[in-house]
């Protein structure tokens, strides 16, 4: 019953990356509002030894608070509910829950000993009075808490969405502070939720637009620290960084990794032209990819290694193009108005998201990978530079006020659940890492 | 040795010294961060005498009479009438003071996405030094670099900000590329 409504739910919300196949038998009118999220309850989490009490209040905060930022779920406050959830093996009195409308249930129990942490939790579908799967279990270090949170979060979200989750990830992005006219940036941090923000650059030298590894455990970015853009490869875990990609004479910057890992492709910048080159990591061999007497920047891949997606302004202005990811003839697929450009591959391969402005205004939008079906999910002052969650169902931009700050923003592919994202000061150029391990 | 004969030698070290730095001397003296190579990162506190504005050979007269800047129109890096005269000014001041070296910076504003204004802000760079070298400045006393968005000089959300950011700043430093 609760996979049903949400997958209803999520057909709605997510019709545009389904097969018509899976969408036959659901045929929907797709209306503004026709959303109601799921109503959920997350009791505490029990208990099971008196160290484990002081996570059980705040194990249930995460997870409630990962679920109703979805906008695919909404909380019953705790003040509703009528059963207590006193020891995590007792049987469900269903007919509590169905009585305040609750749809789904999770229950959890944590216990800690020494520094490790078990987390426990089952899921249920109050409405047929059925567990929804086998209950699950976590452990790992009391400095991990969240993590096991996020990692109960995505369990319960994969399960009644039937979609990957996201929760367990972390987000690269750049700090700044300072004055606009010479502003400091620093490579940070943090979970997907905005915890645990770490600092990875010391802001002497000028940075931007970092991008993560597929495994998370490296990442790299544009710096300016010999005074001429460099791209910068760093490991994540030892901050240690080295430069990579040199091409005398020229600019480099706007590096990406491929799907495997192993190469990147970036631009590299000189006499007025800008061209895409491929660099392996290990051999260290370069092959240059566009050879225009144009700019061809902001490169992407297919998540199966195959193509690449990058923005070009060969035509006149800029246009999003695909074409072989060993080089070759690019297919121009975006021929709407206004310009195009932060082309970024979905990681489930069947969409790109994409910066757009138009008489005066800028958007994030998503196309399919052939340019048809374009929408547009947001418009503001200064949207731009999209990075996808993990699942490929959200996606994380840069949004600037007229005269404001740059803050993160998070959307999902339907358009809805604009949400701003905690940092500590300004914040642009986010990078959403992969789901960790 | 006598203390005259001690002062002597002493002036002598300090005058070689100032010659074995080809970035000393000279009306912007004093070497340090001038963008090849310092960059951001060496900390390095720069210091330098502008000279007088009315003494044609000064870096003063350089940015203030001739104009350090030039300006483009939206997503352009075409130059305007006033742009090849203030270019050609800047020639002319390059040719008569042959010992200066120059970094010319190229901006775009904020209405474009990061990485597309790097590449614009580099276009407008070469724009500007093809056309010194056009006027007969050598190619290995310049060098381009892009700071794209990230170096505005008016910050408002209007468009008379915006004209003034889509430059190219040229940048005079002492001594030679490289």
């Amino acid at each position: 019953m609760i996979r049903l409504f949400l997958f209803l739910t999520a057909l709605v919300a997510l019709l545009a990356t389904l097969t018509p196949a899976q969408a036959q038998p659901l045929r929907l009118q797709i209306t503004e509002g026709v959303i109601e999220p799921m109503p959920f309850a997350m009791p505490a989490f029990v208990p099971e030894n008196s160290a484990g009490s002081q996570y059980s209040e705040a194990l249930a905060r995460v997870v409630a608070a990962n679920l109703t930022n979805t906008g695919l779920f909404r909380e019953v406050p705790r003040e509703a509910h009528i059963a207590r959830v006193s020891s995590f093996d007792a049987s469900i009195s269903f007919s509590d829950w169905r009585a305040i409308n609750v749809q789904a249930l999770i229950t959890g129990a944590v216990e800690v000993s020494g520094n490790r942490l078990t987390v426990k939790f089952r899921l249920f579908d109050v409405l047929s009075g059925q567990q929804m799967g086998q209950g699950m279990q976590f452990s790992g270090s009391t400095d991990n808490w969240r993590r096991m949170a996020h990692k109960v979060s995505d369990a319960v979200y994969s399960r009644i969405t039937g979609e990957g989750g996201y929760f367990d990830s972390r987000v690269v992005f750049i700090s700044e502070s300072g004055p606009r006219g010479n502003r400091t940036k620093r490579v940070a941090i943090m979970d997907q939720d905005g915890e645990n923000v770490q600092m990875l650059t010391d802001g002497r030298a000028l940075v931007i637009a970092p991008r993560v590894a597929p495994g998370g455990t490296r990442a790299v970015y544009t710096t300016y620290e010999t005074g001429s853009p460099r791209i910068a490869l760093m490991n994540l875990s030892s901050g240690q960084r080295q430069l990579v990609g040199d091409i005398p004479g020229a600019m480099t910057f706007s590096p990406r990794f491929s799907p495997d890992g192993q190469s990147l492709v970036f631009s590299a910048a000189r006499g007025g032209n800008t061209d895409l080159y491929r660099l392996n990591l290990s051999s260290g061999q370069m092959q240059q990819l566009t050879a225009s007497p144009s700019i061809a920047t902001s490169p992407s891949f297919s998540p199966d290694g195959r193509f690449i997606t990058f923005e070009s302004d060969r035509s006149g202005t800029s246009q999003i193009y695909v074409m072989p990811a060993t080089g070759g003839e690019a297919r121009r697929i975006s021929f709407g108005q206004g310009r195009y450009s932060t082309p970024v591959w979905s990681p489930r391969g069947d969409l790109i998201a994409f910066t757009k402005s138009h008489a005066g205004r800028f958007h994030i939008g998503v196309m399919r990978t052939d340019g048809s079906e374009e929408r547009l999910l947001t418009a503001s002052f200064l949207d731009e530079g999209p990075t996808w969650a993990p699942n490929g169902r959200v996606i994380m931009f840069t949004r600037e006020t007229a005269g404001g700050d740059p803050a993160l923003f998070s959307v999902d592919i339907s358009g809805r659940n604009l949400r701003r994202m905690p940092t500590p000061g300004p914040a642009s150029d986010p990078a959403w890492g992969p789901l960790l391990p | 040795m006598t203390l005259t004969s001690k002062t002597l030698l002493v002036l002598a070290a300090l005058a070689l010294a100032a010659c074995n730095n080809p970035r000393t001397g000279g009306p912007f003296g004093g070497g340090g961060t001038d963008g090849f190579g310092g960059g951001f990162n060496d900390g390095g506190i720069q210091a330098g005498m502008l000279g007088d504005p009315n003494d044609p050979n000064s870096v003063a007269h350089f940015q203030q009479r001739i104009g350090d800047r030039v300006f483009f129109t939206t997503d352009s890096s075409s130059l305007t009438e006033e742009g090849r005269r203030t270019l050609e000014g800047q020639a002319r001041w390059l040719s008569a003071n042959p010992q200066f070296a120059i970094v010319i910076e190229g901006h775009a504003d904020e209405r474009g996405t990061r990485e597309y204004n790097v590449s614009l802000g580099e276009r407008r760079a070469n724009a500007a030094m093809q056309y010194l070298i056009s006027q007969g400045i050598s190619a290995d006393r310049m060098r381009t670099v892009s700071y794209g968005k990230e170096r505005p000089v008016e910050a408002c959300p209007e468009q008379r900000c915006w004209d003034v950011n889509r430059r190219a700043v040229t940048v005079v430093s002492g001594g030679r590329t490289s």
